[in-house]
Parts: C-alpha cells; structure tokens; sequence
C-alpha cells in the first residue's frame, strides 16, 4: 500500500493559539482514518489546512504523490479532496440535483449525460433521489447532511474528509449513515473522519488519530487508543501521574 | 388615444432601460458588485459601435457583431485584473473603484472624441414605423423592446439551465463552499462581468441609434438602469424588464403632462415604489 496523503510537519497559528503543531501522518491508500480530540483541538483546522482553504505557516503536504502544498482549494478539490461540513453549506438556492451536479461537473470534470448519470447513482446511494428536484435550502438535517455527503461522492475523491457527519442525528438515522459509509470505504475511497460519536466511528474505521492543542498526541489501532492513557486524560480528566 | 400612445410609447422605451438595467442585475446578482462604471460603459459601446460604422463602413446593427466580442472581452480583463482584487466582505472598495473607472472612461472618452453629440446612423430603421389600431409604432422601439425581451429570456434560460448558469448561482450562493468544488470564482465572475458587457453593448448600440450621446451621458443611464432593477426587485431579470417598463411609461406620461417633466416623473415613480415596497415589486423569493 502507498500513502495517499501525507503531511510532513504541518503547522498553521492564528496569534498565540496554534491549531496545527508540527503535524505528521501519513494515510494509506483505501484507509479508513478516524479523528478524535477535544473541542477546540484543531480538528476542522486541520481539514481546511487539506483542503486549502487555510494556508499552513509551514510544513509540506503531498497528496497522491504530489505536492500540493501551494495549490488552491479550486484546484486540490479537481485531484480529488473532497470534504463535508459539520454545519452543512449547500447552495441553499440550488435543488438537490443541481448541488450535485456543481461537484460532478467542476470537481470532478465530467459533463452531460456522465454527470448526471453520476449523480443519480450517488443520490440513489445517499437515499436523496426522491428530493432531487427540492431546493436545498428547504431539507431537514438528515437530508442536508446528506446532501454534505452527496457533493462530496459526486466529485469523485480519492480521499473524503468527513467533519462531524454523524453528529445530531438518530440513532437510525445514525445507522444508515454508518452503512453507507463502510459502502463508500468498500468502493476503495480513503476517508479521514472526525467524529465526536465514537461508536459510529469506531464502526467503519481501520486506525484512529488523537489532537489535541493541534497536536498529535497517540495514534494506532482504535482500540488501543480508546483505552490509551492520552485519551482517557483528555476525555476524562484523569491526572496521569495523579 | 393620446394617453394609450404615450403609455404604449413608454413602454417599448422601457425595453431600452431594462437594456441598461440587465448587466448591472446580473453582476449585482452574482458578485454583489455595484458597477458605478455601469452607465459609461454603455456610452463607451456606443462610441465603439460609432468607430465601427464608420470605419468599417456597416450598419450600427450589423456593427454588433463586432461590438459584443470586444466589449465581452473588455469584461473578462477587466474583471480579473481589477475588479476581482476589490471584491471582499466590504462593499466599499468595489464602489469607489468603479466610480473612479467611471471618471477614467469618461475623460478617455472626452479625449478620444471630444464633447460634441454624436449620432449612429441607422438609415430607414431610424424613421419606419408601423400601424397597429390608429397607433403609429416607430420600428426602433418595437425591435429595441423585442430584443430587451430575448435578452432577458435567454439571461433567465441561461441561468437556470446551463452548467454556466449553475455555476454562477452556485458562486453567488456561498464563494467558499464553490471554490471547494471546483469553481475558480475568479474566473466564473470574469464570465459574468464579459456577460453584462455583452449586453451593455447591446444597450450602447441601440441608445446610439436612437439618441445623440456625449460622454458626459454615462450617469443618467446608470440611474435609469438601476432605477429600473430596483423597481423589479434585485436578482429578478423579468422584474428589471418590469422595472424598466415603469420608469419608460412614468416618463411618457410625465412629458404628455408637461415636456419639462419627464425624467423627474420617473425619478418621482421609482421614489414612490421605493417608499411603498423597499424590497421591489417583484423580489428573487429565496429559499
């Protein structure tokens, strides 16, 4: 297996308060990467830093074997990053249809009928096919999450960065999300997954990472970390050394 | 009869204004720009269209073919390397930039082909006209209100079902979010503003036919123009042609009142409006 990200040392602060120390990690081809930590811990910060939309102060980052440290988001979005939000941002005056097709077409570079074929394939598999034609500004939150999901499926990623996607939610509606995800994952597509609902996480993903103050702090099988002493101070509170 | 002829009249003049009013509608509506630049680039195309005929010995209709392309094209550059460095979260910068644009176009203007009056000629189109129930309709307004109709028909077509015109909804939406996709906004937004020119030069083609113009003229057609996208509604085509239509009847039925009248009449409409419906007659309903 090869790495299909990598970050060397990524480091980005606002003033005094640093949301990426020094980060390094590299993720595998078809891995499946959850993403712990406390609120504040620099979780997002670390997705925009991949996506772009944040330049880093310093540090490289390579992606499918280049760098792409320079690139814009525009750009980074085309070789195949996709993301969703933890608050969802659909283009509210767009239907469904449409929010789809604006990946489909600009990301991932296909047009007419290719497109939409796509896209009706990804809705199918999201469960929105029947609101195809619904102004996105109008779904409930499920729906919108979604539709987070779709955007980020009809750009065909490489590698998807999910921020949240659970919270919020039913546990069945909680449960059919997580199935559709280990679907995705199965297709072959890395993931990088923040999530505060561990179980869900727990479900679907190979290896799980821990920041806090922007920092890796442990990484390795989830397991293990969950029961990692790191974690239990961060979560709990307890003095390790108490 | 008389006051059916000037309501009549009105309305084709308010095709011209919704010529005027549909480039600065579509740039508000994508960028959020306010173009002050807006009227004397319609001078500017007129001037354009006038250096056509006469070098290239054709008529001002046929000088389109020339004037569209190169006033798109002065859209695109203009936009990505001016316009895009001034658009933010402040509205400001973009306002003081196109005023100062506005003071640059005119002065070129001024000395490229000094103050005096100039007029397109446009041979028989100029005086035909025809008659329909007693009413004597010029030919050049008739074509000006079809031609305002099909550019609005196919600005809203475009908009609402082309890839382009997702894309220009998607980056007037959230930037950001569109940037994420895959939409280069700097690029989408220098389609747009090479979009509205083309269509200024629409505008500046017929206004030079159907009027004499000098350089000075910019201002005034900038106030028709956003007068009438008030009146529809910001972010409504159909409701800038709507708006235009207003502001032409409100001055034809101001000078059948009193010939001193007709331009404040139709400031005094658009006052009117804007005091009883802020918002526009006909407002986007967003979701």
């Amino acid at each position: 297996m090869s790495a299909i990200l990598k970050l060397d040392g990524v480091s980005k602060s606002f003033g005094a308060v640093t949301v990426a120390d020094s980060l390094s990690y590299e993720l595998q081809q078809g891995e499946a990467l959850g993403v712990i930590g406390p609120n504040g811990a620099g979780k997002t910060s670390m997705f925009n830093l991949i996506t772009g939309t944040l330049p880093s102060d310093s540090g490289r980052l390579v992606f499918a074997g280049q760098d792409v440290t320079r690139q814009s988001a525009a750009t980074r979005s085309r070789s195949g990053i996709a993301r969703s939000f933890q608050v969802p941002q659909p283009f509210s005056g767009l239907t469904v249809f449409e929010n789809a097709m604006i990946a489909a077409t600009q990301s991932a570079g296909l047009t007419g009928r290719e497109a939409e074929r796509l896209c009706l394939q990804i809705l199918e598999q999201t469960e929105l096919l029947s609101k195809a034609n619904t102004l996105a500004g109008k779904l409930t939150l499920l729906d919108r999450k979604r539709l987070e999901l779709t955007r980020a499926l009809c750009a065909k990623p490489k590698l998807l960065l999910l921020d949240e996607i659970a919270g919020g939610l039913t546990e069945a509606e909680c449960t059919s999300l997580v199935q559709t995800i280990k679907d995705i994952h199965a297709s072959g597509v890395s993931i990088i997954w923040i999530e505060h609902v561990v179980h869900a996480l727990l479900a679907v993903v190979d290896r799980l990472i821990v920041i806090d103050f922007g920092k890796l702090v442990a990484q390795g099988d989830p397991k293990t970390v969950m029961d990692s002493k790191e974690v239990q101070e961060i979560y709990l509170g307890i003095e390790a050394d108490a | 009869m008389e006051w059916l002829n000037a309501v009549v009249q009105g309305t084709l003049l308010g095709g011209l204004y919704a010529l005027f009013a549909a480039g600065l509608s579509l740039i508000f509506g994508v960028m959020r720009l306010v173009n002050i630049a807006h009227g004397d680039l319609i001078v500017m195309a007129a001037y354009l269209g006038l250096t056509a005929t006469v070098v290239l010995g054709i008529h001002p209709l046929v000088a389109l073919i020339v004037v569209i392309p190169a006033m798109a094209g002065i859209g695109y550059v203009l936009q990505r390397g001016i316009l895009n460095r001034t658009l933010g979260d402040d509205l400001l910068p973009p306002l003081l930039v196109t005023f100062g644009l506005s003071v640059i176009i005119q002065n070129a203007l001024l000395e490229g082909y000094t103050a005096d009056p100039q007029k397109m000629n446009a041979g028989a189109l100029e005086t035909a006209s025809l008659s329909v129930g007693g009413l004597s309709l010029g030919i050049l307004p008739v074509l000006t209100f079809a031609v305002a109709v099909a550019v609005i028909a196919g600005l809203q077509w475009m908009f609402y079902h082309t890839a382009l015109g997702r894309a220009f909804r998607a980056v007037s939406d959230n930037q950001d979010i569109a940037q994420l996709m895959g939409l280069n906004k700097r690029h989408i937004f220098g389609l747009a503003m090479a979009l509205a020119l083309a269509v200024t030069a629409i505008a500046g083609i017929f206004l030079g036919i159907r009027t004499s113009f000098d350089p000075s003229i910019g201002g005034g057609r900038l106030i028709f123009g956003f007068e009438a996208v008030i009146i529809g509604g910001l972010g409504n085509l159909w409701g800038t042609l709507a708006g235009g239509v207003i502001l032409g009847v409100a001055q034809t039925v101001g000078a059948k009142i009193d010939p001193g009248w007709q331009v404040l009449s139709g400031h005094i409409a658009f006052l009117l409006i804007l005091a009883v419906r802020p918002q526009g007659l006909f407002p986007r309903v967003s979701g």
